[in-house]
């Protein structure tokens, strides 16, 4: 094991790595540490923090278990069945994810709320309505949110599975049940905590989602409660405080996932596509199809809610959101390249000696609150230059870094088997340094790097982020426009933005995506 | 595709006219502003040139948070003036010891209520209020009492106080109207609150998408239905119990390097030009400006009988208890 990280990565890939991770920790625990320093006095919890953290704890927990239970039989479907527009439809699936929060929300309401298509149906039909807001509305919006990540991961998991495998369970005569043991549980078994931990993270964080479907202020998250600390309270101490209790929440769940995790190790293949003869069956293709056809539905209808009410309004829209639109995706092409290049060496680092911690330092940006980040930001640029000049590099960094735990999730468990299938063919023929990057590691990961890339552009697109913090005139972004035109009464030019928003995201998601996966069939 | 290259056009000309611009020898006024205020389609930028056309200066309005930033910098901001702060956050802001007198007659203002501060400057002001749409909802309570009494099938969304001024100023409003007994009415108000958000603008959102019968708003939102889409159908319901004064400030700095523009711009706060950008700039009542220059919406939007106003001192005491208290009956 000790000759592992040298024979992946090399001293230099492995001081790389650390290099990055050290940068991640400036801007998540580095940021946190400005904001409590510069508080006057020390401050502790309340009993309404720890009803913070009990909920929040409570929310993102159920979120993940939901969101991953849910998307194994997905990933499933999708992972047996070939068919026209597939890619297409794995595609639009993933856009939940990367809406801006109040946009996705409206969707959901025009479906799940009070005048929403679910109440009209059942209005319609004489049955009693059904309310969204409170517990259950958290989850089914955390849900909507996150089932296409837990699916995308997963489903790497089983395109990662050699086609190989599954010839050798068909000449076994291996029938659905002997491969899910044999083949997908192992493989289920590497990939599962890895997403857990990826939605429950994200879960972490939520504030304006949880609180809008959660029905009021029973639904108060610790973000929330950082939200209050700053604005209401102007407690520095307390909101640093909070801040630290959710990196040591997102630390304990990689803690756990890293400890339940277990390698798959079905070694390397000849990269042929799968057939898959152990789904012949008839009752399990009704089953396939039914999946792919409920979850198409719950994630594809709000956001087609979305569409028809924006729209008619797109081409109305005024110059400056088009401005705005050039200025986001030149700022998520950009933050793209960056987020690619700090994951690659931190990923390759984290296979090596002391990965877990590597990679735990890589997933703190997903558990930074972005307040107490954008504030520890102004802080520490302040003494040296006026923050709002640096407002787009900023954002670039930032959403880079936040972007960075996603693609390193997706990197991650292809990068361990590339060591596992490659590692000792490499070695033996002395094949290291950017020699291997070029020839093995980069052909090898274009799939995953491509989702990876997607996936940082899409977010990116849509994060509203520190810009908030830090706009001046002539840097303003399209999700900060979007919510200008909302605080100006102006709903329908705001509509007409999140559908350029969405199309955007969208567009860049699959440009990376399509490009990455090539002539692969996942 | 013809609005992306005009935006690319755009876009590279601002670019360049950025690029261009010799080392400027315009002194620069640095204003602190709320989001809502700086932005494209708020008065910001209308303001911004009107002040520019007689300052021979670079006004520049920075948005954000604009007393959670003045509070990090302390002495050592480069802001000249704030614009955009209400009553509630006074207290903490001149606690900070930052400004200096802004030097105007306030006798003659057009507001409900008298004002005699030397260091916050009123710009413009409304009055908190229900929204409701009167094709959806016929029938609206015609008094806060009915508000409390109405079936629960009549439902309202608020804002968090925590996280936003209108959410903050209905705890005011409750307070103002029910003192000591603000506790039970938000018992009562609670089966009807459809739910809280984050800000004002979700709330709204949801409201004008048909989610919600009213929506906690101020009396003068009817006025942009009115005029910008020209429907009528928004209506603001007046309870003769009195609604929540909220009036938004402006100061100037006391360590201001450009302390001659700030009073400028201070002095040029109440002036005709400025007060007639606010109706349909803000969608609020201008401080001080003749009420017959009021765009036709505006004059007839109707008027509650009574205001109510806590002073800064007493609503920086109120505050935290009335949080507290809200936050008792809500979490439950």
């Amino acid at each position: 094991m000790a000759d592992r990280a040298v024979a992946l990565s090399g001293r230099f890939g492995t001081a790389l790595g650390l290099a990055v991770a050290g940068l991640v920790l400036c801007l998540t625990l580095g940021t946190l540490a400005a904001v409590a320093w510069r508080a006057e006095a020390a401050s502790g919890l309340g009993p309404a923090d720890w009803a913070a953290v009990r909920f929040t704890l409570l929310q993102a927990a159920l979120s993940a278990t939901i969101s991953v239970v849910l998307a194994v039989p997905v990933a499933r479907a999708f992972a047996r069945r070939r068919f026209r527009g597939r890619s297409v439809l794995i595609a639009l699936l993933g856009a939940p994810f990367i809406l801006p929060v109040i946009v996705a929300v409206l969707g959901l309401l025009a479906v799940f709320g009070r005048s929403g298509l679910l109440n009209d149906a059942l209005r319609a039909v004489g049955l009693p309505e059904v309310s969204i807001y409170g517990l259950q509305g958290v989850l089914v919006a955390h849900v909507f949110f996150n089932l296409p990540l837990a699916t995308r991961l997963i489903l790497q998991g089983w395109a990662a599975i050699p086609a190989e495998r599954f010839r050798l369970a068909a000449s076994l005569g291996l029938g659905a049940g002997e491969v899910g043991r044999f083949l997908e549980r192992p493989m289920l078994r590497a990939v599962l905590p890895g997403a857990w931990v990826a939605v429950f993270v994200v879960c972490l964080t939520s504030f304006a989602v949880a609180l809008t479907l959660g029905g009021g202020p029973a639904a108060t998250t610790v973000e929330l409660a950082i939200y209050q600390a700053f604005r209401f309270d102007f407690d520095l101490s307390r909101a640093a405080l909070l801040a630290a209790v959710q990196f040591a929440l997102c630390l304990a769940a990689g803690g756990l996932a890293a400890r339940v995790a277990r390698p798959a190790g079905f070694g390397a293949g000849l990269d042929r596509p799968a057939d898959r003869w152990d789904g012949a069956s008839g009752w399990l293709k009704a089953q396939d199809v039914g999946v792919i056809a409920l979850v198409s539905v719950f994630l594809l209808l709000p956001l087609a809610l979305v569409l028809l009410r924006g729209v008619p309004q797109v081409g109305a829209l005024p110059g400056s959101v088009w401005a705005a639109a050039v200025r986001s995706v030149a700022v998520a092409l950009a933050s793209t390249a960056l987020c690619v290049a700090l994951a690659l060496p931190l990923a390759i680092a984290a296979t090596g000696r002391g990965g877990r911690w590597i990679e735990a330092a890589g997933m703190l940006g997903l558990a930074t609150s972005s307040l107490v980040l954008g504030t520890g930001l102004f802080l520490l640029l302040r003494p040296w230059v006026r923050p709002g000049d640096l407002a787009l590099p900023v954002t670039v960094l930032v959403n880079a870094v936040m972007a960075l735990p996603f693609v390193l999730r997706a990197l991650l468990p292809a990068l361990r088997d590339l060591q596992a299938g490659y590692g000792r063919l490499s070695a033996s023929l002395g094949l290291q340094g950017f020699a291997r990057l070029r020839l093995l590691t980069l052909p090898r990961l274009r799939a995953p790097l491509g989702f990876g890339a997607g996936l940082a552009a899409a977010l990116s697109m849509g994060d509203l982020g520190v810009i908030a913090l830090f706009a001046d005139q002539g840097t303003e972004t399209l999700p900060l426009q979007l919510y200008r035109l909302m605080g100006a009464y102006r709903m329908d030019d705001a509509a007409g933005a999140a559908v350029l928003l969405l199309g955007l995201s969208l567009g860049l998601f699959w440009v990376f995506d399509r490009g990455g996966r090539g002539h692969a069939g996942l | 595709m013809r609005h992306f290259l005009i935006a690319a056009g755009i876009l590279s000309a601002s670019l360049a006219a950025a690029d261009d611009a010799p080392a400027t020898t315009k002194p620069v006024l640095v204003v602190y502003a709320p989001d809502y205020f700086g932005s494209e389609w708020g008065p910001g930028p209308q303001i911004e040139a009107d002040f520019e056309a007689i300052c021979a200066c670079d006004l520049q309005f920075s948005t954000g948070d604009v007393l959670g930033r003045l509070m990090i910098e302390g002495a050592a901001t480069e802001a000249d003036a704030i614009i955009g702060l209400n009553t509630d956050a006074t207290a903490r802001a001149r606690a900070t010891g930052l400004f200096v007198p802004h030097g105007q007659d306030t006798s003659d203002l057009t507001m409900p209520v008298a004002w005699q501060d030397e260091v916050f400057l009123p710009f413009n002001w409304g009055e908190t209020a229900f929204v409701y749409d009167e094709s959806r909802l016929p029938n609206p309570p015609a008094s806060f009492e009915a508000l409390l009494d109405a079936p629960e099938s009549l439902k309202i969304v608020i804002q968090d106080p925590r996280s936003s001024g209108s959410g903050l100023a209905l705890l005011l409003w409750v307070k103002a109207v029910y003192g000591d007994e603000a506790p039970e009415v938000w018992a009562r108000l609670k089966p009807k609150i459809l739910t809280v958000t984050k800000g004002w603008s979700e709330s709204y959102g949801m409201f004008t998408a048909g989610e919600a019968d009213m929506v906690m708003s101020y009396t003068t939102s009817p006025a942009y239905h009115l005029i910008a889409e020209e429907d009528a159908t928004k209506k603001a319901a007046i309870f003769p119990e009195g609604h929540y004064f909220m009036v938004e400030l402006a100061a100037q700095l006391a360590g201001s390097d450009q302390p001659e523009l700030a009073q400028a711009f201070m002095d040029f706060i109440l002036s005709d030009t400025f007060q007639s950008k606010i109706a349909t700039g803000n969608w609020s009542y201008p401080a001080r400006l003749d009420p017959a220059r009021l765009p036709e919406g505006f004059a007839a939007l109707p008027r509650p009988g009574k205001t109510l106003f806590y002073t800064e001192t007493e609503a920086e005491a109120l505050r935290a208890p009335a949080l507290a208290e809200w936050l008792e009956v809500m979490s439950q």
